[in-house]
């Protein structure tokens, strides 16, 4: 396999090196890259739809169809994670702890009930006692991270952010909650099926927003279309649209990268883990 | 010699890319780990993404983003030029690229999930075996 | 404004999102939404046709930003019969799985038939989008839910199949993306149409030419040719009979489609034949191709996994067809995506109907099968001899394109390759039948003909025969017994056969309409 490797790598690399002979220096202004669409972009963005960020306004408007269906990447990869991984079966070893002197309990039977109560507590096999400080910290420190994610999806039309960015931050946040407390603390606050209701909504605002511009009379995605429905300058409808378009990613995106991290940390049984 | 060492200071984000590229390339092929294969694919992709975005750059240009243009009518004062800001759409495309090669990424890292809960390894000639014991049976 | 374009793509795109949602609400309403959402892009795939056999090319912007700026959805001749055929076979195959998916993954149903619908949704867009940058991100959505959806077959190989193919389909799109990268970065636009124009004056650039070979090589990595199909044997034959049944007929075709698209309309067949010479090159790896997908399919003792090796032959008729520069290989190539589509897909339609009854398809599983599933079998014999190319069959007449465009180009070698692999085909396909014809009794030395290398099945299955011979699903019914499939799956089926003799009745028709005006 080494050998077959290294031939392919050297065929490759030849191949792209002997490319990259004719291909402009870089950083040339004067390279076709950058000036056939790149001008256009920069010289009529602010007038064609008021969003001084060019990456999110050819993002979300003029690369809109793209867009799209990157958020259906997204959703995708978290039902993957989800088909794949999801096991439902109840798990055959279980520790449960008596809190009051620490001894541990072994259950081997399934079957075996265990009545909830104060003085036992689910273990995970690799449990570890959290540590004060860290829960302390993590605790105050996951909203300012969530008003930030938010910020970040909000502002995308002005500085450098969106929705992808934002929803990624958001969803760190509640990683960071599985990870300081454990993932049944925030299994219980973010259930499975508002994850998988979150993922398809997010995707389903952004379809929507498109069709909506279809039913008004417009091409899918044309958000200029929409401004008889919104109370608002119509100069300014196209950015409205885009926000609408990036909160929409903004979820889709948060509630994957937590089905994804969840699934893949408890190996698909959402009970211990990480 | 000179000329071919020019050619490499003016393209040398090519050289650099295409080193990375066949890092990840190599790794994919010949390594035996599952999960080191996967590191490669991320570095693969991660080169491409790479590439894309030096494509973006323009000597003396900032990044794209409009001075001035926030919430007021002001750019439309001053004169908005393509040679001040870099090409906005190598950055788009990457966006994308990006989040296809997490997405694939984390569909792969389930698979070898399952595959470890199957077989109870990640390397591949002992997969291989298993698999072989498997079907021989 | 016609916004049928749009409605094609978007249409099982909302079905899946909406079936995902339903799913919450109860599990049966996400199968009837992904019914109705495939037959609206049906019908809306059927009017473009209309419309564009009519009226001509038919352009759509998206957020009506004019094109190259943004990405415009561009249907000609070529993508609309693609795009019928694609939703056709979608949907007839959606009819035909319920059955078969509440029998391999009863939990986990609405999951399936969302995973489906994105797929399809990947596979419609990739054949109408006008940009090659949408090309890329709609192919990783194909592939992304193809990697899933294998995975979720066979229990101990469908993982590993489908980690094989995320390592090699990830190389393939990669490639593709950066040959797109080398395109912008010479002309500095995404659009076919325009990329077309600029590259029009840069002929002899080394990038382009990297650009030509990355994007071919990308393609040809997703369609398995030859030496590249690795992945793909164990992965059409490990998946689950709902998802093998509508990935084995399309993702190979609509990869033939991008590789078409990409040689006529970006990069032109004048570059291609005249500036590169590269066709000889070409027609000769198609075909070692066909002679090592037909020989391959020779050796193997499951129907699935011959099948798989059959569908990599094919891949070479269709390479080799579009590379032989003229207008009848290509009309040839063109007319073979339409009928090895409707073949593979009534080939495996007949595969999942005698898997849904027997769990097995190795040969060792499959005496008895005329008697018991007649009507399958009627299907299954047909589209053989469509394969092997009989006459009034849809199979024989993109062959007889092929052969003479072979003739006229003086690629002799293409040609005997084509009727040496047809020889090869009816030879495997006759062994087949001969082997579901006659019902050996258990424990008969002549059942080892058949080349069992399975015995563990074989005894497996005889010993059912022996305890009395229950008929239920997944046992091995006496002979003589009627055990056929369900009535959606055979309906499926024989449309399907319906509409391959109804394909080499029209061929001409076909071409005349669609083919050789698209070639203008």
């Amino acid at each position: 396999m080494k050998f077959i490797g290294t031939v392919i790598v050297c065929l490759t690399g030849g191949l792209l090196l002997y490319g990259t002979m004719d291909l402009p220096d870089w950083g040339d202004p004067g390279s076709p890259a950058s000036t056939h669409l790149s001008d256009y972009y920069i010289e009529h963005i602010m007038e064609q739809t008021q969003v001084p960020n060019l990456v999110t306004a050819v993002l979300a408007d003029y690369r809109g169809y793209d867009t799209m269906f990157e958020t259906a990447v997204v959703f995708c990869a978290g039902l993957a994670c989800f088909l794949l991984l999801r096991d439902f079966r109840p798990k055959k070893d279980r520790y449960f702890r008596h809190v009051p002197t620490g001894v541990m309990l072994h259950f081997k039977n399934p079957d075996t009930r265990m009545i909830a109560d104060n003085e036992f507590e689910h273990m995970d096999k690799d449990w570890v006692p959290s540590d004060m400080i860290i829960k302390t910290v993590c605790r105050i420190l996951i909203p300012f991270i969530q008003i930030y994610a938010l910020y970040v999806v909000a502002h995308g039309d002005f500085s450098p952010g969106g929705g992808f960015q934002g929803g990624v931050i958001f969803g760190s946040s509640l990683i960071l909650m599985a990870i300081s407390y454990n993932l049944k603390t925030l299994v219980k606050r973010v259930t499975e099926k508002f994850l998988s209701i979150f993922a398809a909504l997010g995707v389903l605002i952004y379809v929507g927003l498109g069709v909506g511009a279809m039913v008004m009379g417009g091409h899918f995605l044309d958000y200029g279309m929409l401004a008889p429905l919104l109370p608002s300058d119509p100069g300014h409808i196209r950015a409205l649209g885009m926000l609408g378009v990036e909160i929409g990613v903004g979820i889709a995106v948060m509630a994957v990268m937590v089905i994804i991290y969840v699934n893949i940390v408890s190996e698909g049984r959402h009970d211990e883990g990480l | 010699m000179s000329d071919i060492l020019s050619l490499i200071v003016a393209k040398y984000n090519f050289w650099l890319y295409i080193i990375l590229m066949m890092i990840g390339l190599y790794a994919m092929i010949a390594k035996n780990n599952l999960m080191k294969k996967l590191v490669g694919m991320n570095i693969f992709q991660t080169a491409i993404i790479l590439f894309y975005v030096s494509i973006g750059y323009k000597h003396g240009a900032t990044l794209p983003i409009i001075q001035g243009g926030h919430g007021g009518h002001s750019a439309h004062d001053a004169v908005i030029r393509a040679a001040d800001y870099i090409n906005p759409l190598p950055h788009v495309l990457m966006l994308t690229a990006i989040v296809v090669s997490v997405a694939t990424f984390g569909v792969a890292m389930a698979l070898c999930v399952r595959i470890y809960q199957r077989y109870q390894t990640l390397e591949e000639d002992e997969l291989r075996m298993r698999v072989s014991e498997k079907n021989n049976l | 404004m016609n916004n049928m374009p749009a409605i094609l793509v978007l249409a099982p795109l909302l079905g899946a999102l909406f079936a995902g949602l339903a799913a919450w609400i109860q599990k049966q309403l996400s199968y009837y939404i992904a019914l109705t959402a495939m037959a609206v892009s049906c019908f809306a795939a059927v009017s473009v046709l209309k419309d564009v056999v009519e009226a001509g090319t038919m352009q759509y912007r998206m957020a009506g930003w004019a094109p190259p700026m943004g990405i415009e959805l561009k249907i000609d001749l070529l993508n609309a019969m693609v795009l019928v055929l694609i939703s056709a076979i979608a949907f007839l195959n959606l009819v035909a799985s319920v059955k078969s998916v509440e029998q391999e993954i009863p939990d986990r149903a609405p999951s399936f038939y969302v995973m489906y619908l994105l797929f399809v949704v990947g596979l419609l867009g990739v054949s109408a989008t006008g940009d090659l940058f949408n090309l890329y991100v709609l192919i990783e959505i194909t592939s992304l839910t193809s990697y899933t959806l294998i995975a979720l077959g066979d229990k101990d190989r469908g993982h590993l199949a489908a980690l094989n193919y995320i390592f090699i389909g990830v190389i393939g799109a990669s490639f593709y993306l950066l040959g797109v990268g080398y395109l912008y970065i010479t002309t500095g636009s995404l659009n076919m149409a325009d990329v077309a124009v600029i590259l029009k004056g840069i002929q002899g650039s080394s990038a382009v030419l990297t650009a030509f070979i990355l994007c071919i090589l990308g393609v040809w990595i997703k369609m398995a040719l030859f030496p590249l199909h690795v992945w793909l044997p164990n992965a059409y034959s490990f998946a689950p009979v709902g998802f093998a049944r509508v990935v084995a007929p399309l993702m190979t075709k609509v990869m033939v489609y991008v590789m078409i698209r990409l040689m006529v309309t970006v990069f032109g067949l004048d570059y291609i034949l005249d500036t590169l010479h590269l066709a000889d090159a070409v027609v000769w790896l198609a075909v070692t191709a066909i002679l090592a997908g037909a020989f391959m399919a020779l050796s193997q003792t499951d129907l699935k996994k011959m099948l798989a090796y059959i569908i990599v032959c094919e891949i070479g008729y269709m390479v080799g067809g579009a590379w032989l520069g003229n207008d009848l290989g290509m009309t040839g190539a063109i007319l073979h995506i339409l009928n090895d589509a409707l073949m593979t897909f009534a080939l495996f339609l007949a595969v999942g109907n005698i898997i849904y009854m027997r769990k097995q398809v190795a040969f060792s599983n499959l005496p008895g099968l005329f008697s018991a599933m007649p009507w399958t079998m009627a299907g299954f014999v047909l589209a053989g001899l469509s394969i092997i190319g009989v006459p009034p069959t849809c199979g024989f007449f993109s062959k007889w394109y092929l052969v003479l465009g072979a003739f006229e180009a003086g690629a002799y070698h293409f040609a005997a390759a084509l009727i040496i692999s047809s020889l090869v085909c009816a030879v495997l396909f006759f062994k087949v039948f001969e082997i579901c014809f006659f019902a050996s009794a258990p424990g008969d030395p002549d059942h080892h003909v058949a080349g069992s290398p399975q015995p563990i099945h074989y005894i497996h299955a005889a010993g059912h025969d022996r305890a009395g011979g229950d008929s239920g699903a997944g046992t091995h019914p006496p002979a003589g017994v009627m055990a056929e499939a369900p009535v959606s799956m055979l309906a499926a089926l024989g449309l399907v056969s319906i509409a391959i003799i109804a394909a080499g009745v029209y061929a001409g028709t076909i071409v005349n309409t669609i083919i050789l005006p698209f070639l203008q």
